[in-house]
């Protein structure tokens, strides 16, 4: 695992561990208007110096909404965030200039080229033109894009155009990168690639923060992953801690034909060995189990009397977790 | 702000405090409009010059060759060359200001949301919108300039600029031109990119027509609520301030009134426009 190792001699970063780039506390936003919208209800979080975090939810749970407030374009209804120390809603401007930025859509500069796009961002970060020049030719290096330089971004694909977005959010060396949905709509090849782009930062030492509804996409790259639905954050921490904790189970979904009943099926369920928790789902019956072996011949027989439709079976993942922490799937 | 600058260093990222940052910023911002725009060259000097010259062709030149029994010939004559001169100029101004500022913001803030990278610049978001300002300015100024060597080659009877007062015309210049670019960025941003056709119709052709572009703010004494009535418009000061520059023969508007009326439009257009864009930019 990835996890952050406790000796700091092994990892090149100027500061101690403890030290925080972003800071968010009991953050709110509250949209009013005919229909009052709790976008985020009361967040607390710390991203570490060098670290890739994952904020896992679904659509519409906050996580838009909170990288909004982090990159200084959502002002919040109460609660505060810096970025290294500087409150972004005090001092955005400054703040600024800490923060890289690949938003959710592409919103490259539709008329400059892709070299372009880059220098001039340099530019607007104060860079002269010689070493504005030279940076944005290292990053179409970097990205693999030098012979894409000249096109323009109505010519690139989707993944492309999201690499050139990642190149453009460096240029000007934020200390913390902030990637809302970076894989949606990206063909799965793309994806890997922009992964492994996402990965290539934490050399730089550049701490990511990411939006994802993909659970994999949350596990692969993240050393630690905070949960939120509906404005609030439900659990945080790496991985595999949040694995151990919250949902180190195989969820199996039993659909069946006849459900009335399903209640007492699940009661029969519970007693059996390797499950940990049996409840109704509209569906038919939810069996939480830690150990599967052999198990799902006997529940099946357990079901048969009310027929058996269909069986799904989650092996233990954050998917699983996000199951156990709101009864719901991730997309749903 | 010296903590603040110690934290950077700590962090081992390059020290980034300093007004030049702003200065920096700014300039990136404008290099890349300048960029766009010499890209565009052909279509931008067709787009400020077309109206002009068309202008002067049919009502200086073609006019007056026309016969004395052409109703039009009258009041179309080389003396309205002279009236004419410094109107056209105001309409350069303000076309380049909506064609440079309104209609670019409008598309950027659409569904391709360009401006985004724009509004990331380590400079208060209000810079950027008054960038585009400045921008849309030095366009304007271009426009206007290119009038008056079209003045003197097209009319059947050249017309000469009378300019006395330089500080006067660069005022006059400068600050139309700033004025047109804050009531490019006002449209820009306060408008639904689909309805910015609609805006030429309902607001550009009737601020033109009813800002004493073709006449003198004087000529309309006979029609007094006429009179008072354009006071509303920023552009009857454009012409007129022209006037009092360029062609000061002409009678005009007293020039403190009309510097006085410039600054209070740039002011209140200038502050809506760059709180418009805010709106857009900031939830």
């Amino acid at each position: 695992m990835r996890g952050i190792s406790p000796d700091a001699a092994e990892i090149p970063l100027p500061i101690p561990m403890n030290s925080y780039i972003v800071e968010i506390k009991a953050l709110k936003k509250v949209y009013e208007g005919k229909q009052r919208v709790v976008a985020l209800d009361g967040i607390d979080l710390e991203v570490r110096q060098g670290e890739i975090f994952g904020l896992l939810g679904p659509n519409g749970a906050g996580k838009t909404t909170t990288i909004g407030i982090c990159t200084t374009r959502t002002l919040p209804t109460s609660g505060t965030v810096t970025i290294n120390g500087i409150d972004v809603v005090a001092h955005p401007a400054r703040a600024r200039q800490f923060i890289g930025v690949v938003p959710q859509f592409n919103t490259l500069d539709r008329s400059l080229t892709i070299y372009e796009n880059l220098y001039f961002h340099c530019r607007y970060f104060g860079m002269p033109h010689s070493e504005a020049k030279s940076r944005s030719n290292a990053l179409l290096a970097q990205f693999l894009l030098s012979e894409r330089g000249k096109a323009y971004p109505a010519q690139l694909s989707g993944g492309m155009a999201q690499r050139v977005q990642i190149a453009r959010a460096i240029a000007h060396r934020p200390l913390v990168l902030f990637l809302d949905e970076p894989s949606a709509g990206l063909d799965p090849q793309s994806r890997i690639a922009m992964w492994e782009a996402v990965e290539g930062l934490r050399k730089e030492g550049i701490t990511v923060v990411l939006t994802t509804h993909y659970m994999e996409e949350a596990d692969a790259l993240s050393d630690r992953v905070g949960i939120v639905d509906r404005g609030r954050m439900l659990a945080l921490g790496t991985p595999q801690v949040l694995k151990d904790t919250h949902g180190a189970r195989t969820v199996i979904d039993l659909k069946l034909r006849n459900i009335d009943g399903a209640d007492s099926i699940a009661e029969k369920m519970k007693v059996l060995a390797g499950v940990d928790g049996a409840e109704r789902i509209p569906e038919g019956v939810r069996v939480f189990a830690g150990n599967v072996d052999g198990l799902l011949p006997e529940l099946i027989q357990v079901c048969s009397p009310l027929g058996l439709r269909d069986i799904s079976i989650a092996e233990p993942s954050l998917e699983t977790v996000f199951i156990h922490l709101t009864g719901r799937d991730l997309r749903e | 702000m010296s903590s603040a600058a110690s934290e950077m260093t700590a962090t081992g990222a390059p020290n980034r405090s300093g007004g030049m940052v702003f200065l920096k910023a700014f300039a990136g911002l404008f290099l890349r409009d300048l960029r766009v725009l010499t890209r565009e060259l052909g279509p931008f000097l067709l787009r400020v010059g077309m109206q002009p010259l068309l202008f002067l062709f049919v009502f200086t030149f073609v006019m007056p060759h026309m016969s004395s029994g052409n109703p039009m010939a009258g009041g179309a004559g080389t003396s309205f060359g002279t009236i004419l001169l410094p109107g056209l100029m105001a309409v350069a101004i303000m076309f380049s200001g909506i064609a440079a500022v309104a209609l670019p913001l409008s598309t950027e803030f659409g569904i391709t949301r360009e401006i985004d990278d724009r509004v990331m610049c380590p400079v208060p978001v209000a810079a950027v919108a008054i960038e585009k300002i400045c921008f849309s300015a030095m366009q304007s100024i271009i426009g206007a300039l290119m009038v008056i060597p079209m003045a003197i080659w097209i009319p059947a009877k050249p017309v000469y600029p009378e300019i006395q007062n330089w500080l006067l015309f660069a005022l006059v210049l400068v600050m139309s031109s700033l004025l047109a670019g804050a009531l490019g960025l006002t449209i820009g941003a306060s408008v639904n990119p689909k309805q910015i056709g609609l805006v030429f119709s309902i607001i550009v052709v009737p601020i033109t027509f009813l800002g004493c572009v073709y006449y003198p703010w004087a000529g309309l004494k006979q029609m007094v609520w006429l009179q008072y009535g354009v006071l509303f418009n920023p552009i009857v000061y454009m012409s007129e301030g022209l006037r009092a520059a360029v062609t000061p023969s002409v009678e005009h508007m007293p020039v403190w009134a009309i510097l006085l009326a410039l600054t209070f439009f740039l002011g209140i257009l200038g502050s809506l426009g760059v709180r418009a864009f805010l709106r857009r930019v900031i939830s």
